[in-house]
């Protein structure tokens, strides 16, 4: 794990551009792999393929693996997909660590490799939109080949995808162009007029991909990693 | 009252209506649901990839109408060397159409293939209600959603992706086109064929080579490097070039996805004989160019009379010849050379006193011989457009450059030197009425049949003691 210093974070989506502080934690280096998870289900057999209850993980779970313990070699070293949040959950806590909220995952991703806040730097943020852009294909490699970035985290870009504690708590509901009236109980506007910065396109693609799932989906490029 | 007459307004509005109005009076009014015929059966659309149209409905009733859409992301060439990462409906752009009739129940299913970075979803134009389905298709990679609705107004309607970043995943061709068709049908014809623009964005400048990234400052200052037809520079041309034949009436569904630009469509050759303009349901004649707005569509229709290659452009035209936005129609057949004569000629111009010199032998159309009198009345006309200008009006020419033609002694006992003239122009000296005239006059611009009118008209005007010319007599003496 390494150190990620702490900071003000302004939500992508947000009236009345309400920050949130955000204290120091300490973050994973990688995103967890199929082997970590293999050790995990193996120590807790109610999360393994077939007895995974279908409440915390739809059908898709762990859909990659040819049985409760077996998963192609070359992805060993690859991130774990198709896990739901209630998996990714669990394996934090048993690993005495937790999900990054939404505000402290989106703060360690704003570090490009040479700065911390990378969010005024164009050529990373094309860098970015260049990775997002390409489907993710059927085969995931392996960690630790994406540049690390200034605190020494890989993979936070262009990857897979990572939960976060947080993650429906982003109010783009299915229609991005409205000020939305789905899930503003968790926070004040939806709407893509609503965003404090309207040229962030990696951040939409994220609270895209975030607002899309439901704790239970099991999706083939969505991962996570943990922090503490 | 304007907000009850929103787009949108449903049902639930109806009865609400009624609940807060004591005296509702017939609810059908308010209710569209009660206006619908009844559904019968259901079946699966046959989608097409462009620039393919599924056939027209023949149903005389709505039925309900399964649709399956998948969304895939791919790479594909943007120009021949230049490739791109297209986001795409059903693996092309545009996506596929999709085609139903006024009144259908319409059970949709969007798709999002797992090999898919992102979620996406989707806006049909063709739908009333929110998000006209945006919110009810959100869709994460691997999954499938579903919603439904009514077709309840007919036209030609762009359907798009609307998932944040909305306009990139527009640009990256996230967009097609399904018609409602009216209860009454379309007229009908014998082609119809599916295009639709769009502009795009790369890192590298038009033309260069390689796998191009989006280029979102360029998107945002809305400054493409292509402005394409079916998503590819020359998608619409060579082997892949539409195809029919003289004769034919053609409807060509235009659609265009944007995210930016607005299209100026038009086909070079061609008059748009019907407009269904933003694909409407009042037809407009006899158009040259359309606007097709970003996110709209416009039907256009006409009939192909001649031959040849009828080119598609986007009339903003250096998109269509420095950024991709051409199409080529081939029309198969007999040329009309009533219609279209082809070139007919191509020779030397000098100016000289604002007559055309010169053109070919013989008419573009062989006309009937004509009588005495259609000879004076054409030759009149021909007098005042070709010969006026030197002879002048009463004919009396100009001393010492122009010859007469009034009372002339030239050609009273020769009408023939009169044919020559005109026929083979006239230089050197001569002498007209005692008196001597040293110029050139230029071989005329005219057929044997207007050559033989206007020196009838000659011969029996402006004290000349009459008489008559005759094609055949131009046509020997021409040779």
């Amino acid at each position: 794990m390494v150190e990620i210093q702490g900071g003000i974070y302004t939500p992508l989506y947000s009236l009345d551009s309400q920050k949130i502080t955000v204290k120091p934690f300490s973050m994973d280096v990688y995103p967890v792999t199929n082997a970590d998870f293999l050790a995990f289900v193996k120590k807790y057999p109610d999360w393994k393929k077939s007895t995974a209850k279908r409440l915390y993980a739809d059908s898709n779970y762990l859909r990659h693996w040819a049985s409760d313990t077996e998963f192609p070699q070359y992805l060993s070293n690859s991130p774990v997909v198709n896990v739901s949040w209630f998996a990714a959950k669990r394996y934090c806590e048993c690993e005495g660590k937790r999900l990054a909220t939404t505000a402290e995952w989106e703060l360690a991703a704003k570090a490009s490799p040479t700065s911390k806040d990378g969010s005024r730097d164009t050529a990373f943020r094309q860098w970015l939109i260049q990775v997002l852009s390409k489907p993710s294909g059927n085969a995931t490699p392996a960690v630790g080949l994406t540049p690390r970035n200034y605190y020494g985290v890989y993979d936070l870009h262009g990857l897979v995808w990572e939960w976060t504690y947080d993650f429906n708590s982003a109010l783009t509901t299915g229609e991005s162009r409205g000020n939305s009236t789905l899930d503003n109980s968790l926070f004040c506007g939806g709407g893509s007029f609503a965003s404090k910065d309207v040229s962030n396109y990696p951040a939409f693609m994220r609270f895209a991909i975030r607002s899309s799932v439901k704790a239970r989906y099991c999706v083939p490029n969505l991962g996570f990693r943990c922090v503490r | 009252m304007e907000f009850f007459t929103q787009r949108g307004k449903g049902l639930i509005w109806a009865l609400g209506l009624c609940l807060l109005i004591a005296s509702c009076g017939d609810q059908n009014e308010a209710d569209p649901a009660s206006k619908l015929e009844e559904i019968q059966g259901q079946e699966t659309a046959v989608l097409t990839d462009p620039p393919n149209v599924p056939p027209p409905i023949t149903r005389k009733h709505p039925t309900k109408v399964i649709v399956h859409l998948e969304v895939v992301e791919k790479e594909m060439q943007m120009m021949d060397g230049v490739s791109y990462v297209f986001w795409t409906f059903g693996g092309t752009v545009p996506g596929k159409f999709i085609r139903v009739r006024e009144g259908d129940f319409v059970e949709f299913h969007l798709k999002n293939h797992p090999d898919n970075k992102l979620p996406h979803n989707i806006d049909l134009h063709a739908v009333t209600g929110p998000g006209g389905g945006a919110a009810s298709t959100f869709t994460a990679p691997g999954h499938e959603t579903q919603f439904s609705f009514t077709a309840l107004n007919p036209g030609l309607y762009i359907y798009h992706c609307a998932t944040a970043p909305v306009g990139m995943h527009i640009a990256n061709g996230m967009y097609g086109l399904i018609l409602v068709e009216p209860k009454e049908g379309l007229p009908k014809v014998d082609r119809e064929f599916y295009v639709c623009q769009g502009d795009f964005y790369t890192k590298g400048a038009y033309g260069e080579a390689g796998l191009q990234p989006f280029d979102m400052e360029k998107a945002m200052r809305e400054e493409p490097d292509y402005v394409v037809f079916n998503g590819k520079v020359g998608a619409l041309s060579g082997n892949t070039a539409l195809k029919a034949k003289v004769g034919e009436k053609i409807r060509l569904f235009v659609g265009n996805g944007g995210p930016n630009m607005v299209s100026s469509f038009h086909v070079i050759g061609e008059i748009f004989d019907n407009v269904f303009r933003e694909g409407g349901s009042v037809p407009d004649h006899n158009i040259q160019t359309t606007l097709v707005p970003a996110g709209g569509a416009a039907m256009t229709e006409f009939t192909l009379d001649v031959p040849g290659d009828f080119i598609l452009v986007d009339h903003s035209i250096f998109r269509a010849f420095n950024k991709g936005a051409l199409g080529v129609l081939m029309a198969e057949g007999t040329p009309n050379k009533n219609l279209y004569s082809g070139q007919q000629d191509d020779r030397i111009y000098q100016p000289e006193g604002g007559v055309i010199q010169s053109m070919p032998e013989g008419p573009a159309v062989e006309a009937k011989p004509m009588t005495k009198e259609e000879k004076l009345a054409q030759g009149k006309n021909i007098y005042a457009s070709n010969c006026q200008a030197c002879h002048q009006a009463d004919a009396k020419g100009i001393e010492k450059a122009f010859p007469p033609l009034a009372g002339s002694d030239y050609f009273a006992n020769d009408p023939s030197k009169a044919i020559m003239a005109v026929s083979h122009g006239l230089s050197g000296k001569i002498t007209v009425n005692g008196k001597e005239y040293d110029g050139v006059m230029p071989k005329q611009n005219l057929s044997d049949a207007q050559t033989a009118a206007v020196l009838t008209y000659v011969l029996n005007n402006f004290g000349n003691k009459g008489g008559e010319v005759n094609a055949e007599d131009v046509a020997k003496l021409k040779k």
